[in-house]
């Protein structure tokens, strides 16, 4: 036998005084982790194939059950971290590029816990959101550079189409393929419940949920599945994807064992073969070609709705948000470097791209420098795990935050890391009939209501404290943020004080 | 003047009073009662005998039941004449109840066999009434050698009953088998054989020529001798009454889905009717007590002007003795009647599935008995066995054989 | 009235429901101590034909062939809740002959047990539809 050099990463501990074996862990586990032992009439575990995903866990009803990190380790390296050495073996057993799946989960800087919110006293007083009136929606899409009259002395009040958010949070772009059917519809009905948008991802729109279209957004992807007329029509807004935070520089792969039935159709690929997103967009070399694709959606959709272009958080991120603006799109989204995906090559994941903050400052100081601020609205994600996390990106300047991975958690998600797996044990990233009914719309599409009803009270709190009461006197409102434990470059690029100042 | 009468205070008089209150409140009830109960579980009397009840829990009705529901109860009064022209009831004690609809519900009476030297015998009794059971009850003691004649539901059941009071017990039957009624030989040879197990001797293919005070002379030569006889030959519909009155009867009183009677106003239900039998779409006395309870209660509706129909009518039985569950029900066609039979078999345990022209007609389960409903549903609903995956249900009980329509409306459905 | 609806849409057929539902009639307040190294006997089952899963109880139907089968009068209808005195029940099992969902069955000694929407249990509510992880099992009325 190989010696495959990968230890168990985690250990199944089972407390055998409270097992009652009703083999619960073992029907809920996808990866065959638990079976029963007739002869024993005891419950063993293969440590070997456990993600610790706590789906046993979790359904345990006698609380029997624990995952815990195994403790069996490799001899201390400060240069050689454990996690890099198992790499090492991982490639030796493969030959093969590591898969990874959800956000870079490496210690990296977070800059949203090094900046701290502002709060009134005395001066100018705080405002209790459950007394007085708050405001929390939002509109993205271009705004006019200055108010124009006509010739009667009235105001000219046609503007762009607009996307109306009921507070500053979305679904990001997440493909039907790279998750289920039912995660989809528990996105679709929050959104709609919600009164925000959730977003296709380049997989197309199932049929059943071109009923959600007017809190859909449609993305077209350098593989353009499904892309067409009336998946088009359908959705509130469309967003070019050009780049993806978790994996900027390259393109996509479902493996064709995945494009089968519904997912083949709304791909529109037949099934079986891969589903490749090229790297770039074919016919995309220049800002003046993207302008090409943004006016010919446009020009697809009666120029009814925004045209959002999406791109990765890399270096020169102002400068390319800058042509995206001249481009003519509406909205740029910006994904930084700690966003989630269903599956990315671990070196590109964990080393390409930056984080988004400071690409998100960047940004919104370099429209404002030339004056195209208002002609796009700008959406960031790339990990935005909280409320505070959404006020502080306000502050920096965002109109609205994109979310996936905090979304997923609320649909069940354990951050396993292991949607490249295709088994995944809370019906969220997988497509095998089994495991997707695990996920029932009716209880997702509730707990994502309530996370956002959670994070909208607190949004509306904290901007009370900082005697706000509106989301737009928020955005780019860089005097509520102070920065700790920053170098100056780096407060220089947020644009923000230290604390104390 | 408005007047509900029922002959008769069993379960299908109770079923009947029921019927007629849940659609009329006031008009008075009056039950005739020959026996001098309140109505009881007639199917407990065995289960009393052995312990497993008392006369309290016997009562089928709570104590106030009458009251509750406006009847009057004649105890120990019976029908002698039914005038359906002038709608009277005569009674044994002089008077005359008029109706404005009358339920007949007079139950069946145990069949005696005409076999010479009976009066000789000194104790003797039949077993169908609580009275039967207290007789015999007192009749018994540990040293008791007790003859039953006759294997079938009644003679076994007493049989069972009796075993622990009793120092022997002998059931003889002219049938080669036991339960002959509703079981063939291969089945009839598991159940006798655990009976024997639990110390009944059986007489089979024989029957009593003669007695002689507590001898029996049977016809094969042997002799028995005992103290107690019982005797559990079979019961007959009590049907004269009706028969007398010019009412239709056959074996016993024909009856439509409705219950009606031949004539006008008069209705019959339970043991003393014979109403369809949906196993095999003929009329039939079925001598059970759900049936009873169902019939009792659709002649109720329909007397108190209501509308209802009950057609969902068959034999079945569900039978224990110490432990061995037996579970008949329907018509079992066989192979040369355009019957279609699956059977399994293993050590004390039977399965016989009878279908024809595509419907359950029939079946007999010995020994494993979860769930049988399941397969009862088929021949009371008539579902086609081309609608469902018959094959897998024939194997092994449960919904999934079902079509999905069909169970999604059954589970996620208010039924 | 409020009644067990089934979805098999969403049963994934873990069986919790029949654990739950042991664990409720046990009458302990522990699951450990009531169901480890015991057969358990819930009132429901779990039936899996190989794709499709759901769980089959009592339906308390309007018109209840069990309750008016049984012959010793240990079935009755409390509110449109079909309910067992146990200890009227003398095994005869006429109720599992009758049942259409095979919904009824008996313990280990022989009494016939089945689902009264855990209303006389130290629960109160459906045990089963508690426990169920996906709300395949739903109480309410309709």
């Amino acid at each position: 036998m190989r010696i495959e050099y990968v230890y168990p990463e985690f250990e199944v501990v089972r407390n055998e005084a409270r097992c009652i074996q009703c083999r619960v862990c073992e029907r809920q586990c996808a990866n065959e982790v638990h079976s029963f032992d007739p002869d024993t009439g005891l419950m063993l575990s293969d440590e070997s194939k456990c993600v610790n995903c706590q789906r046993c866990v979790a359904l345990c009803p006698t609380r029997a059950l624990k995952i815990v990190k195994s403790d069996c380790a490799l001899r201390e390296n400060a240069n050689w971290p454990q996690g890099l050495i198992k790499e090492i073996y991982k490639q030796a057993n493969s030959g093969g590029v590591l898969l990874s799946s959800m956000g870079n989960p490496n210690p990296l800087p977070v800059y949203w816990d090094k900046i701290l919110i502002n709060a009134s006293q005395v001066t100018n007083p705080s405002i209790d959101p459950l007394r007085e009136p708050m405001e929390t929606r939002v509109f993205l899409g271009k705004k006019p550079a200055k108010v124009e009259r006509d010739e009667g002395d009235g105001l000219k009040c046609t503007l762009a189409p607009q996307l109306t958010l009921a507070m500053p949070v979305m679904f990001s772009a997440m493909s039907y393929g790279s998750i289920s059917y039912n995660a989809h519809e528990s996105l679709a009905r929050a959104a709609d419940a919600l009164g925000i948008y959730y977003n296709t991802g380049e997989g197309g729109l199932h049929e059943d949920f071109y009923r959600y279209g007017q809190n859909t957004i449609v993305q077209v992807a350098s593989g353009r599945f499904g892309v067409h007329k009336d998946y088009l029509a359908a959705g509130a807004a469309i967003e070019i994807k050009m780049g993806q935070g978790a994996k900027p520089g390259i393109g996509g792969h479902l493996p064709g064992a995945k494009i089968v039935g519904d997912i083949s159709r709304t791909r529109m690929i037949s099934e079986g073969t891969d589903a490749i997103s090229p790297a770039p967009h074919h016919d995309i070399y220049s800002i003046e070609d993207l302008r090409q694709l943004v006016y010919s959606l446009k020009e697809a959709t009666e120029y009814k709705k925004p045209i959002i272009v999406k791109v990765a958080a890399v270096h020169n991120i102002a400068a390319i948000a800058g042509g995206i603006a001249r481009s003519g799109a509406d909205i740029i989204a910006i994904d930084g470097f700690r966003g989630g995906t269903g599956a990315a090559p671990t070196r590109i994941r964990d080393n390409v791209g930056i984080p988004i903050e400071p690409a998100l400052a960047a940004v919104d100081q370099r429209l404002r420098e030339e004056g195209i601020r208002n002609q796009t609205s700008l959406v960031v994600g790339g990990s935005i795990r909280s409320a505070a996390d959404v006020v502080k990106a306000i502050a920096l300047g965002a109109d609205a935050c994109y979310i996936a991975t905090a979304a997923l958690l609320a649909l069940g998600c354990h951050l396993c890391r292991s949607c490249h797996t295709g088994k995944c044990n809370w019906g969220i990233a997988t497509q095998r009939p089994d495991l997707v009914k695990r996920l029932n719309p009716d209880i997702g599409s509730e707990r994502l209501i309530r996370l956002m009803t959670a994070w909208k009270h607190e949004i509306m709190e904290l901007m009370g404290g900082m005697g706000i009461n509106s989301i737009e006197s928020l955005r780019g409102n860089r005097l509520m943020l102070r920065g700790v434990n920053l170098n100056e470059k780096e407060l220089e690029i947020l644009g923000i004080s230290h604390a104390g100042e | 003047m408005q007047r509900y009468v029922v002959i008769g205070n069993g379960v299908a008089a109770v079923g009947c009073i029921e019927g007629l209150r849940s659609v009329d409140g006031a008009t008075p009830i009056t039950v005739v009662s020959a026996e001098k109960h309140p109505v009881y579980c007639r199917p407990l009397i065995s289960y009393y005998l052995e312990g497993k009840t008392d006369r309290d829990k016997m009562q089928y009705r709570p104590g106030d039941f009458y009251q509750k529901m406006g009847c009057e109860v004649l105890y120990g009064v019976s029908a002698v004449r039914i005038d359906p022209l002038a709608k009277t009831v005569a009674l044994n004690n002089g008077d005359s109840l008029s109706y404005s609809a009358l339920c007949v519900a007079t139950g069946s009476s145990p069949f005696l066999p005409p076999i010479a030297g009976l009066d000789s015998v000194r104790q003797k009794c039949t077993f169908m009434t609580l009275d039967d059971a207290l007789a015999l009850e007192k009749a018994v003691n540990p040293a008791s050698q007790v003859l039953i004649v006759g294997a079938g539901l009644i003679g076994l059941k007493c049989a069972e009953g009796l075993l622990a009071r009793v120092g022997s017990i002998t059931v003889c039957d002219l049938a080669d088998r036991v339960l002959s009624s509703i079981l063939d030989n291969d089945c009839a040879a598991v159940v006798q054989k655990h009976l024997e197990d639990h110390r009944i001797r059986f007489m089979l293919s024989d029957s009593v020529e003669r007695f002689e005070g507590d001898k029996a002379y049977m016809k094969s030569g042997a002799t028995v001798d005992f103290d107690v006889l019982v005797a559990a030959v079979g019961v007959r519909a009590n049907a004269a009454l009706a028969k007398d009155a010019g009412i239709a009867v056959n074996r016993g009183i024909l009856v439509n889905n409705q219950m009606q009677t031949s004539v006008s106003d008069v209705y019959a239900a339970g043991d003393c009717a014979e109403g369809e039998d949906v196993s095999c779409g003929e009329k039939r006395v079925l001598a059970i007590m759900p049936n009873a309870y169902m019939q009792g209660r659709c002649a109720g509706i329909n007397m108190a002007g209501g509308s209802e129909a009950f057609n969902k009518g068959m034999p079945m039985n569900s039978i224990g003795f110490f432990g061995l569950h037996v579970m008949t029900a329907g018509t079992y066609y066989s192979p040369e009647a355009g019957g279609d039979v699956y059977e399994e078999t293993a050590a004390g345990m039977r399965k016989k599935l009878f279908s024809r022209g595509g419907f359950l007609t029939g079946f007999v389960f010995v020994g494993k008995t979860e769930r049988v409903g399941i397969y009862t549903s088929l021949i009371r609903e008539r579902i086609p066995l081309n609608t469902i995956n018959y094959e897998l249900l024939k194997k092994a009980v449960s919904l999934a054989p079902f079509s999905d329509d069909y169970r999604r409306e059954r589970l996620g459905g208010v039924v | 009235m409020k009644r067990i609806f089934v979805n098999e849409k969403w049963c994934l057929g873990c069986r919790l429901c029949e654990y739950y539902c042991a664990f409720a009639n046990s009458g302990e307040i522990n699951m450990v101590k009531a169901l480890k190294d015991k057969p358990i006997y819930p009132r429901l089952r779990v039936e899996d034909d190989g794709g499709v899963t759901y769980a089959v109880s009592c339906r308390h139907c309007t018109d209840p062939l069990c309750v008016r089968s049984c012959i010793a009068a240990a079935l009755s209808v409390d509110a449109g809740v079909v309910t067992i005195d146990r200890d009227r029940c003398v095994s005869c099992y006429t109720c599992i002959l009758v049942c259409p969902y095979g919904a009824l069955a008996h313990d280990d000694a022989g009494v016939v047990r089945k689902c009264e929407l855990c209303l006389n249990n130290a629960i109160g509510q459906p045990a089963c539809v508690a426990g169920c992880p996906n709300r395949a099992i739903v109480y309410e009325e309709r």
